[in-house]
């Protein structure tokens, strides 16, 4: 075995590794056939909506990662993670909305509707360049990236921490989101990009299409995970957990604090520019609703549901969390509320360390009281 | 651990949606699916809308239902929250199989379910007031276009009767719908020689509250010597602060009339509207208005809702002709089957609340009548004007430019929702 | 009911002269002769009709009548309390719950009142209330009440028609009010920049450069666009008026965008004072403090709608004061309830409160929209704090809104007398500072945690009572407030007072500043861009805690 690959083997314990890659086959190939193969009217059919419904979730599970990293591992909770995510999805719809082409409804080669009735005349030149794929993916990462570089340089430097990084995050995804409902800003405004068609001449309304970008957003979702896990094994990742808990003893030590905060927060951002990326397509809808400050903590809500610093845990929470919400908000219109209110109240109260704490206080318990059984049957 | 079991109870319910997906009997009840935001920053206006439909199918039942067939209202929360609006959609017609669905409020909530419907085959009743530049085959649009509330507005106020408005304040939130209706009037108003100058337009955030600023520009622009007007597409929450402000600097209507088409008799239901009486709204519909019909549907309703102060407004009516409209197709189609509901809907006439009769275009707009009332101190609206007959609903504006040149017809064989007018 | 015809009415332009003819005869000679009954009744009468028109003409003869009930009539007219009874009669009605209480039209004798069913509204609309609002006008020039004559001048300056020039000499000499009377030349000023004589002209000129009045100055600049005046002189005095009301525009201006400033400040400070306790001093993220002010606005609600059914009328404008304490006390228990259930188990763990409270936050919401529903309540503004004082030039400060500033430094000097003077609030300055070093002196920590919690809570609670006078009440209410809460308090500094006052009021008034050059998005905007930039620069806010409170 080379390095590399006995460094990725490392990254998990062998139970874990079981795990993943169980999960893995389940959401990428079990899932896909038993909604494409499988009759609709037999029970073992997965409907369209769940397959639609599921990848929606996996972008999220993506987004949670992408926070956990940083608010798990480093102790930075960003309250406007939404805005890395937003941009990447934005980029990704300019990108679809340049494919429409001349298929919209005033059949204009060039500006997509929205710009042709408010009387526009030209595309603005931030639109160049997104009729390619490339360069769109390109942008969905780089733009996350640079505005979280510059903001994450802006405030580590300065040493904001704690609760005042907090706050001034969720002001920036407040005033994103003043900003992109802004109509002169030529992102659509209020209604935001949607009405799109394909996807590199795939229909977007194909149901191949859809379990396409399902599978694409399972796998990604998978590495990216793999990336957070190196990441945190990783000897930057130890000194990220040192800062987490002494912050000024790691600087007297002559680590760059800054440096390697600022690398994990970029690194975050591109993540969350990714799953927003994904996001889009399956949504069909890209919006300034994305930039609201409620959003944001939800990220972080569906995170410390998971259980915080755990990676896994972050994924986890963000499908459970949402899918909780999908269930109630049809099971239960009008009071669902109450449920979600009360699942994140009992969740601070008797999981602090979240379903995935839970999980571990089991098996312990269960590992111990197994010890204490077998003890006289240790063998040397 | 009682986390734990209630996930536990929630996953089997997870299990139970995916099992519902199976065919349809006969002596089923017929599904209707209601979209409509019930928490979140939407509620204030959309729960009203979930109850009407509660209140419709209930009557409906009480007639004996459709095909012999009883009505069940599918209701889905879809929580002020866009994405969430199409998965929602989804669910409806994928889960649920409903046969038609009454939803959606802001344009942005149907721009998100648009691609659902059009992919699915579905069916949707849109109630709202809304900027036009839209026509898709699978949704009614039985709000009112552009050319049904604005245009008569603006053409009132620069009445003798009106007042002889001369120079104009276009105030607004910052959306789609304002941007696209000051857009048409602004063509609209240059066609008919107002000067740049007298035309003033203002943007403002959702949910705006401090208005002082802009009142007070208003009060300066309005002191030219020439009698000015304002016409607010403010959307929903931002209006009780404005009009508190107005009502509080005193900006009385006899000197500056605001009329409005997004403030309806369930907004002022928050306001103290005696210092704004003689404003004005532009609507289809007014609870006000003096008609046998109008009167026994809002006794219904109060007895319905068990709540004597329950308001009925512009969208509610909407929603009321729309699903009179559907049970009539359905009846005459024999079946609810979308194909054939939709071809049975062209020229479906309903019974309009404050008289007259609506039919139902090829366009998927409603010809309805437009009305323009003052804003009383009981909180309700005297009608001051109204057209003659019905005005049919344009889907494309004509003061577009390249909206102009559009039409849309989706009867056989035309079929087509944004096609270049027969230049004839 | 419905005026379907009314839009081929042509349009009558002699007919305000007319009625201003019919007031000038009256107002002429007072005292005429016997008022006659039947053309009262008459011309009443025709006012039971569908046609706008018609209804104008009947306005017309009533304002040429001589009778003093007159006045009351058209005022009803204006006001929408004209009906037509049953048996053809018009008679004002007044609501009174679900019954009208009924005066006859002409005699002004009470009747026994009557059923909605049994009644006929008379309409009007903007035109015809202008028209009455002419002639009632005209009228009010001589009331006996020297604010009516104020605005009836005020309304005649709006309106300048030559015609009422004698009427206006004629007031003017009667006039024995100093401020009415100045109102009354600047009044006739307007109306002699016409006049044949240059001297006039000119005198009136001067007069009005006196005046700092927008509607004026475009006067003023009319008269030289459209080269009315020929003489010379006079028009380099106009340049000169015009000059001058802009300087004094000018500086109205920047004296109303501070008092827009500090009137918006003196509302992030409300939304904001209770979350500088339970976030600025005890550190626990309060997500639920949007809903905390929510609760006292619909106690505020609760309280009013009360008054309206148990209390008399008169008294109703004192439900504000009644809904202080009860919006104090419902947000204060609600607020020992969620520090008793939650917090308390999750003091040092700061970042979880925001998940608790969050749900917190939910719930209150649905509960709220549970029990009242999602619309929005109307929360009325009593009597006394409605309307507005004009300062001068157009620069109004509304009496609500002048309220809340008052009350917004009210309460923050109770607070910080309470911390600084009472028992309770030494102790809690001694928990915030050394929470085990107070608990060794024999402060009941806990205690100290749910009284400060609720004092925050509390304080939150008569936050939203004030600012149901200004804003939605709904279950979103909270929602609105909250990133901007924790703006304030951030900038500011968190853990100081005095940091979320300077905070607040400088952050509205550099919002209000902005305003009128960047439009009100991109003010919001650069006001939050301006709020990361300075915490790059004073990382703890505007008035950082120092020493050993200020640790992490």
């Amino acid at each position: 075995m080379g390095p590399l690959s006995s460094r990725l083997f490392a990254l998990e314990s062998r139970r874990g590794w079981t795990v993943f890659m169980g999960l893995a086959a389940v959401l990428m190939a079990v899932v896909p056939v038993l909604n494409l193969a499988v009759p609709e009217d037999t029970w073992l059919h997965v409907p369209t909506f769940w397959v639609t419904t599921l990848g929606k979730f996996l972008c999220f599970a993506m987004l949670a990662l992408a926070l956990d990293l940083i608010w798990g591992y480093a102790g930075i909770l960003s309250l406007g993670h939404g805005a890395f995510f937003g941009l990447g999805g934005y980029a990704m719809g300019m990108y679809l909305m340049r494919q429409i082409g001349e298929r919209g409804v005033y059949g204009h080669p060039e500006l997509p509707d929205f710009m042709v009735f408010l009387n526009w005349k030209e595309l603005p030149w931030y639109w160049y360049g997104f009729d390619s794929f490339a360069f769109a993916v390109l942008m969905a990462m780089l733009v996350p990236g640079a505005l979280a570089f510059v903001f994450g340089w802006l405030a580590f430097r300065s040493r904001i921490t704690g609760v005042y990084f907090s706050i001034i995050s969720q002001a920036m995804v407040f005033a994103m989101m003043l900003a992109f409902f802004r109509n002169e800003m030529g992102f659509g405004g209020n209604n935001g990009l949607t009405d799109f068609k394909d996807l590199l001449g795939f229909d977007l309304s194909a149901s191949t299409t859809k379990v396409g970008l399902y599978v694409i957003s399972a796998l990604m979702l998978g590495l990216v995970y793999l990336l957070c896990r190196y990441v945190v094994t990783s000897k930057l990742g130890r000194v990220l957990i040192a800062v987490r808990d002494a912050e000024s003893r790691v600087r007297f030590l002559g680590y760059s604090v800054t440096r390697a905060k600022l690398f994990v927060f970029t690194l975050s951002a591109v993540l969350a520019g990714i799953a927003g990326a994904l996001y889009v397509p399956q949504v069909g809808i890209i919006n300034p609703g994305e930039f609201t400050p409620a959003k944001s903590i939800e990220v972080a809500i569906w995170v410390a549901v998971g259980g915080r610093g755990t990676l896994f845990g972050a994924a986890a929470g963000a499908v459970a969390v949402n899918g909780a919400k999908s269930l109630l908000t049809g099971i239960a219109p009008e009071i669902w509320l109450f449920f979600l209110g009360a699942l994140f109240i009992l969740v601070t109260l008797l999981m602090p360390r979240g379903l995935v704490g839970v999980v571990r206080q089991w098996r312990e318990r269960r590992a111990i009281s197994k010890a204490s059984h077998s003890d006289s049957h240790v063998s040397a | 651990m009682k986390t734990v079991s209630k996930l536990m109870a929630a996953a089997c319910l997870f299990a139970g949606v995916f099992a519902a997906s199976e065919g349809v009997r006969a002596d089923e009840p017929i599904k209707v699916g209601v979209l409509h935001s019930l928490s979140g920053t939407m509620a204030i206006s959309e729960t009203a809308l979930k109850d009407v439909m509660e209140f419709l199918i209930s009557e409906q039942n009480a007639k004996g239902g459709v095909l012999g067939r009883k009505l069940e209202a599918v209701v889905v929360d879809p929580a002020s929250d866009w994405p969430l609006f199409a998965e929602k959609a989804r669910e409806l017609i994928e889960q649920h199989e409903v046969d038609v669905v009454f939803g959606c409020w802001t344009s942005v909530s149907r721009k998100s379910v648009l691609p659902v419907f059009e992919e699915l085959n579905g069916m949707l009743f849109y109630p709202v007031q809304y900027e036009g530049e839209e026509s898709s085959r699978n949704i009614f649009y039985t709000g009112a276009a552009p050319n049904q509330q604005a245009i008569p507005a603006v053409e009132y106020l620069m009445s003798e009767e009106g007042g002889s408005v001369e120079r104009w304040v276009l105030a607004g939130t910052d959306y789609v719908y304002p941007r696209t209706t000051n857009k048409i009037l602004e063509a609209f108003l240059k066609a008919k020689g107002v000067a740049e100058e007298d035309i003033m337009i203002n943007y403002t955030p959702f949910g705006h509250s401090d208005w002082q600023t802009i009142v007070s520009d208003i009060k300066k622009f309005a002191s030219a010597g020439k009698k000015t007007a304002v016409v607010s597409t403010i959307n929903g929450d931002a209006n009780v602060p404005f009009y508190k402000e107005l009502g509080n600097q005193g900006i009385a209507a006899e000197d500056i009339p605001v009329v409005a088409f997004s403030v309806g008799e369930e907004e002022l239901a928050g306001i103290d509207t005696g210092p704004l009486v003689g404003h004005l709204a532009a609507w289809n519909y007014f609870m006000s208005v003096e008609s046998d019909k109008n009167s026994e549907v809002i006794e219904k309703w109060h007895e319905f809702i068990g709540n004597e102060d329950r308001v009925f407004n512009d969208p509610m009516e909407a929603h009321y002709i729309g699903f009179q409209m559907w049970v009539q197709a359905v009846e005459k189609a024999g079946t609810t089957d979308i194909d054939a509901v939709r071809t049975a809907m062209y020229g479906q006439t309903a019974p309009n609340l404050t008289g007259g009769t609506a039919v139902m275009n090829v366009n998927h707009h409603l010809s309805k009548p437009v009305l323009i009332g003052e804003i009383q101190d009981d909180g309700q609206f005297d009608v001051v004007w109204e057209t003659d007959g019905v005005v049919p609903g344009d889907a494309w504006s004509d003061f577009i430019p390249e909206s102009a040149k559009l039409m849309s017809d989706w009867t056989e064989p035309f079929s087509c929702g944004n096609c270049e007018k027969p230049s004839s | 009911m419905i005026d379907r015809k009314s839009r081929d009415l042509s349009g009558n332009r002699t007919l305000g002269a007319a009625a201003l003819g019919a007031a000038l005869l009256f107002a002429t000679a007072p005292v005429a002769s016997e008022p006659s009954e039947a053309d009262f009744h008459a011309a009443l009468q025709a006012l039971d009709t569908q046609k706008f028109q018609q209804k104008a003409q009947a306005i017309e003869h009533l304002g040429a009548l001589d009778n003093p009930r007159i006045l009351e009539v058209l005022e009803s007219l204006a006001k929408g309390r004209l009906y037509v009874r049953k048996d053809g009669r018009i008679v004002i009605a007044e609501r009174s719950g679900k019954k009208y209480l009924i005066q006859d039209a002409i005699s002004g004798r009470p009747e026994p009142e009557a059923g909605k069913k049994e009644l006929k509204k008379i309409k009007v609309n903007n035109r015809l209330r202008r028209l009455i609002r002419g002639v009632t006008g005209r009228l009010a020039l001589f009331s006996d009440d020297p604010d009516r004559r104020v605005k009836a001048a005020d309304n005649l300056i709006k309106n300048p028609n030559p015609q009422v020039l004698p009427l206006f000499r004629q007031a003017r000499d009667r006039e024995t009010d100093d401020a009415v009377r100045a109102k009354l030349e600047v009044g006739i000023a307007v109306l002699e920049l016409e006049a044949d004589d240059p001297a006039l002209r000119l005198a009136a000129t001067t007069t009005l450069a006196e005046t700092s009045d927008p509607d004026i100055r475009s006067l003023l600049e009319h008269r030289l666009q459209t080269d009315a005046e020929p003489n010379l002189e006079i028009r380099d005095a106009l340049h000169g008026a015009i000059e001058t009301i802009d300087r004094k525009l000018w500086l109205f201006g920047i004296a109303e965008n501070l008092l827009f400033g500090i009137s918006l400040g003196s509302v992030l400070l409300l939304a904001a004072i209770g979350l500088a306790i339970t976030f600025g001093v005890m550190g626990v993220i309060n997500m639920a403090h949007g809903e905390m002010i929510m609760l006292g606005a619909y106690s505020a609600f609760m309280v009013q709608e009360i008054f309206r059914s148990v209390v008399p009328p008169e008294l109703f404008g004192f439900y504000l004061l009644a809904a202080l304490p009860v919006a104090f006390l419902m947000s204060a228990s609600m607020g020992v309830l969620i520090e008793r259930g939650v917090i308390r188990f999750l003091y040092g763990r700061p970042l979880e409160t925001l998940l608790a409270t969050w749900g917190i936050s939910l719930i209150l919401q649905q509960l709220v929209r549970s029990i009242f529903g999602a619309n929005n309540r109307e929360v009325a503004n009593p009597e006394w704090i409605s309307g507005a004082i004009e300062i001068a030039g157009g620069v109004t400060v509304t009496l609500n809104r002048l309220c809340i500033i008052l009350f917004s430094l009210a309460v923050v000097a109770a607070l910080a007398a309470f911390i600084r003077y009472s028992r309770f609030g030494l102790n809690m300055r001694a928990v915030t500072q050394n929470r085990s070093m107070a608990a060794s002196m024999g402060i009941r920590t806990g205690q100290v945690d749910a009284l400060t919690f609720a004092l925050g809570s509390g304080i939150a609670g008569v936050a939203g009572m004030a600012l149901s006078q200004i804003s939605n009440v709904s279950p979103n209410l909270g929602q609105n407030f909250i990133v901007d809460s924790f703006m304030v308090v951030v900038f500011g500094g968190v853990g100081s007072l005095w940091g979320t006052i300077v905070g607040a009021f400088s952050l509205g008034i550099v919002n209000k500043f902005l305003e009128p050059v960047s439009g009100a998005i991109l003010g919001k905007i650069v006001v939050l861009v301006f709020i990361i930039l300075f915490i790059q620069m004073r990382p703890r806010g505007l008035f950082a805690l120092k020493g050993r409170a200020a640790g992490d």
